[in-house]
């Protein structure tokens, strides 16, 4: 429990952090920033928006950011540390309850639950946003390229894809 | 990073039986193809070959598993999968498909970290990389705004003040997680609770 080593530190907060994101990856993003720009001074607020920026255009669920932030804190051990850290134990915690509520149950718990986390999920969502847009919008071509992106995505059902590679091509450009 | 949300339209439901149990080699691949596949999340693609493909869970089924893994914590499809691998062929099952849908990508991921420390400082990249970050932000906003608009709608002042509130709380006074959902967790739930009692009395 050596509070210098890296990868302890790495294991413990993903692990702790994936006990406490409700409404998937996008909504643990906030306090993924907070632990790793601001409380340990892991990445700078670039490499973080960055580091989301891959996630979002490489294959694979967008929780593995996690395994960019790994990899800069401790090389390739780190980017596994944090990896499972944040994958195996909801996953675990997720087989016991499957096992147990094997038999569909009348109970109205469950979808009373998830009807009181849906309001909790978006709030952390939209925080993430915030977030995100502080760190990223840093000039006004920027904020219109983003303001741009969320008008046509939420009207059309285009494949997000290529409007990730529309933004390179404007950043490639220097247009933002 | 694009909710995993509610499952996607519904298809008129295949009425024929499961296929046989797939065997680990099969839950491996098929896992880590509809995780390469899925650019920006990975359910859609999870349906499509657990229901359609394969015909290893009915849409019933399917449904059921997801509403399980969308109320536990965590990142939903790694759940979803552990959850359908251990029902399918049991713990071994279980690990069979979280491997197949984590090794690949997260190797793919290392690669990139590789390149990004070693390249990230070139001036192309920066640009090309702030230029992927805006739309990827606007990507998110839209999510939001998808996921805000049936609250909007209905006008549901509860719903609507529990979201303003942890929005302010972690994006605004960026206060710790754990403690911002210890406290709205159980404020959620309670009020909710009563509201129901209140509508069904």
């Amino acid at each position: 429990m050596n509070a210098e080593n890296p990868i302890w530190a790495l294991i413990s907060t993903f692990g702790l952090m994936s006990l406490f994101a409700v409404g998937g990856a996008a909504a643990a993003v906030p306090e993924m920033h907070r632990i790793a720009v601001e409380v340990h001074h892991w990445m700078t607020d670039k490499q973080f928006s960055d580091a989301y920026a891959i996630a979002q255009l490489s294959p694979g669920p967008n929780v593995l950011i996690v395994t960019l932030i790994g990899y800069a804190v401790a090389g390739i051990p780190g980017a596994l540390a944090a990896t499972l850290a944040m994958c195996l134990p909801t996953a675990l915690l997720a087989y016991y309850v499957s096992r147990l509520l094997n038999r569909p149950s009348q109970s109205r718990w469950p979808g009373l639950i998830q009807a009181a986390l849906v309001p909790l999920s978006i709030g952390l969502m939209a925080a993430s946003a915030l977030i995100l847009v502080q760190s990223t919008d840093r000039t006004i071509a920027a904020l219109l390229l983003t303001a741009m992106v969320a008008v046509i995505a939420s009207v059309s059902r285009i494949n997000p894809l290529w409007l990730l590679l529309a933004g390179g091509l404007f950043g490639f450009a220097g247009i933002v | 990073m694009s909710p995993d949300s509610a499952p996607a339209a519904q298809e008129p439901d295949i009425p024929t039986a499961h296929a046989a149990p797939p065997g680990l080699l099969d839950l491996f691949l098929a896992f880590a193809r509809m995780s390469l596949a899925g650019f920006g999340g990975v359910l859609v693609f999870a349906r499509r070959a657990i229901v359609e493909q394969h015909r290893w869970m009915t849409a019933d089924e399917f449904n059921e598993t997801f509403a399980l893994c969308h109320f536990l914590p965590g990142p939903n499809i790694v759940n979803l999968s552990v959850v359908f691998g251990s029902r399918l062929r049991g713990i071994a099952g279980g690990v069979a498909a979280f491997a197949g849908l984590l090794l690949p990508p997260t190797l793919i991921m290392t690669v990139l970290a590789i390149a990004y420390a070693r390249f990230g400082d070139l001036d192309v990249l920066r640009r090309s990389l702030a230029g992927i970050s805006c739309a990827a932000v606007g990507l998110l906003i839209a999510v939001v705004f998808r996921m805000m608009t049936p609250l909007l709608k209905r006008m549901d002042p509860l719903a609507l003040i529990l979201m303003l509130g942890v929005f302010l709380a972690i994006g605004v006074l960026r206060l710790p997680l754990p403690a911002v959902l210890l406290v709205a967790i159980p404020v959620s739930i309670g009020a909710t609770y009563f509201l129901r009692r209140k509508v069904a009395a």
